[in-house]
């Protein structure tokens, strides 16, 4: 396969950009990859720098002109990171930039990744925290369709382990 | 293993041993992006921030847990040199962005190279697994108890939408890169590498060539990894990347077949050629070396050529690099004398495997 910019040299980066589950493919050469100002050092080092920036380029909701109506750049408060600045270089400055930045990044992650949402490994410490609430989530539905079908006694015992759980979240 | 013995020894530990499915798979590597909370990215980090991130994570390093696993040592960027830089990335055991542009960088090292972890490479920790062979289950396992251990020890940045939160956006979730280095010159002799390359783009995964000097893939190696980080689990993307890895090697089995079969004597011809070439050249270039040397472990892994053993040649592509040649020979080269000096170390090494037999 070519490089779709210059045609003649074999196309070896390869990105798929997907919007709205439609999927686009980019065939690039190393060489073109460079003269659009991405630097790569090695096989390893593959930036994607400036496609990513090409992205964000486009993202809707720049152009609409928000930040300009509310006269106040949209910024990590921790490493001042601006999300133009962002939408430049395509790396954050610091872990709360995802906070700050926040749901702006959605249609980036949906881009990247297809998905906005994390569905691995999470850290043994908030993993406990976690499990508890996912296990309240479900004991409270539980409460309601007893209480629901009038099985009384079967709500009063999820009611007390509801009261147990909560109480080990209150002290973790 | 002392600094000057991580340089000097071309072999890493893990390429002495042969893996499942080792005649097309040369190794298998993960990578895990981690961050601290309450840390700049190294990116942004000034050298004092990025010193402390340093700390922090050796000391873990030195921690009884991980010592009772791994024994790690640290090397500092700034106290090794360029030439000594560029040969543990032609190891695999450090990026070029750690080795060039990177400040306070550093990475630990196990004695037999199989783990190194980077520090402020563009995250704060990447902890990075290489196998030889397909053995990804393995490399995660390694992997994850390596992450588990500095988890307990330090805080780490994550949140429960975005999972682990790294400086690129490409890395966000679980923060993993798996990867497999496959050997194809059977799928690219019969042309069918662009659409096999063209599928696996559209299953979240990517194709690289491995480095070289040129753009192309050299020597027939591919480095297969997955694209997607977010909204999948890591067991999905291991599996994924297994079974698009295992489809490949399948693949590239039948097409060995059906050059034996078909063109034997044109194959056989074309190896021998390269082991000739290989056996008695005066100079051979990075990309011709890597041609030829690809075109004799074909034979090898074919039973044509009967009396050399495959390590040699992944020995081989290490050593040929340019960093390696010229800290072996412990000054700068000029490419010409590159050329020079490669052909006689392959000459060398080959003859020397050879006459044990
Ligand atoms: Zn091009
Ligand atoms: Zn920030």
């Amino acid at each position: 396969m070519n490089c779709e910019e210059c045609g003649k040299r074999p196309a070896t980066l390869h990105l798929t950009k997907i919007v709205n589950g439609e999927k686009t493919e980019y065939h690039i050469c190393e060489q073109c990859a460079h003269e659009k100002g991405d630097v790569f050092t090695g096989f390893h080092n593959f930036s994607i720098n400036n496609l990513l920036s090409g992205l964000l380029k486009f993202d809707p909701m720049q152009k609409n002109g928000r930040e300009t109506a509310t006269n106040k750049p949209l910024q990590c408060e921790t490493c001042g990171l601006t999300y133009s600045q962002f939408s430049k270089s395509g790396r954050f400055g610091c872990s709360d930039c995802y906070t700050f930045l926040g749901d702006r990044l959605d249609p980036l992650f949906r881009r990247i990744h297809g998905n906005t949402q994390h569905s691995g490994k999470v850290p043994e410490r908030m993993g406990g925290k976690l499990k508890i609430r996912k296990e309240l989530e479900q004991l409270k539905q539980a409460l309601q369709s007893h209480v629901a079908s009038e099985e009384f006694e079967k709500a009063a015992e999820m009611r007390d382990r509801i009261r147990a759980l909560e109480q080990k979240m209150a002290q973790s | 293993m002392s600094q000057k013995q991580f340089m000097q020894n071309p072999w890493s530990n893990w390429m002495k041993g042969e893996g499942p499915d080792s005649d097309i798979v040369i190794s298998t590597r993960l990578r895990i992006a981690r961050n601290l909370r309450q840390h700049p990215f190294p990116l942004l980090a000034t050298d004092s921030q990025g010193e402390e991130v340093v700390r922090k994570v050796t000391e873990v390093s030195d921690s009884e847990a991980m010592r009772k696993r791994h024994q790690l040592q640290v090397i500092h960027m700034d106290q090794i040199n360029p030439l000594e830089k560029r040969v543990l990335v032609e190891k695999h055991l450090i990026s070029p962005h750690l080795a060039e542009e990177s400040r306070k960088g550093a990475v630990l090292l196990r004695e037999d190279e199989s783990v190194s972890i980077m520090v402020n490479e563009e995250d704060h920790i990447r902890i990075q697994v290489l196998l030889p062979g397909f053995r990804l289950n393995e490399a995660w396992e390694i992997g994850t108890k390596i992450d588990d251990i500095f988890e307990k020890n330090l805080n780490y940045a994550f949140d429960e939408t975005r999972g682990y939160l790294t400086s690129c956006p490409t890395n966000v979730g679980t923060g993993i890169r798996a990867s497999v280095m496959l050997h194809l010159p059977a799928l690219v002799m019969t042309q069918q590498i662009s659409r096999i390359l063209q599928a696996i783009n559209q299953v979240g995964l990517v194709v690289r060539g491995i480095y070289g000097e040129g753009s192309e893939a050299l020597g027939n190696l591919f480095q297969l990894s997955n694209q997607v980080t977010l909204g999948m689990s890591e067991s999905d993307i291991l599996s994924n990347l297994y079974g698009v890895a295992r489809q490949i090697i399948e693949q590239e089995r039948v097409a060995r077949t059906y050059l034996l079969e078909h063109t034997r004597v044109s194959l056989e011809d074309r190896i021998f050629r390269s082991y000739g070439i290989l056996m008695y050249a005066r100079t051979v270039e990075s990309k011709e070396a890597a041609q030829r040397l690809s075109d004799v472990r074909l034979g090898i892994d074919l039973g044509i050529i009967p009396d050399v053993s495959p390590l040699v040649l992944n020995e081989l592509l290490v050593t040929t690099q340019p960093g390696f040649l010229q800290h072996h020979a412990g000054q700068k080269l000029t490419p010409d004398q590159r050329d020079e000096r490669r052909a006689r170390l392959i000459r060398e090494r080959l003859r020397v495997v050879e006459s044990q037999e």
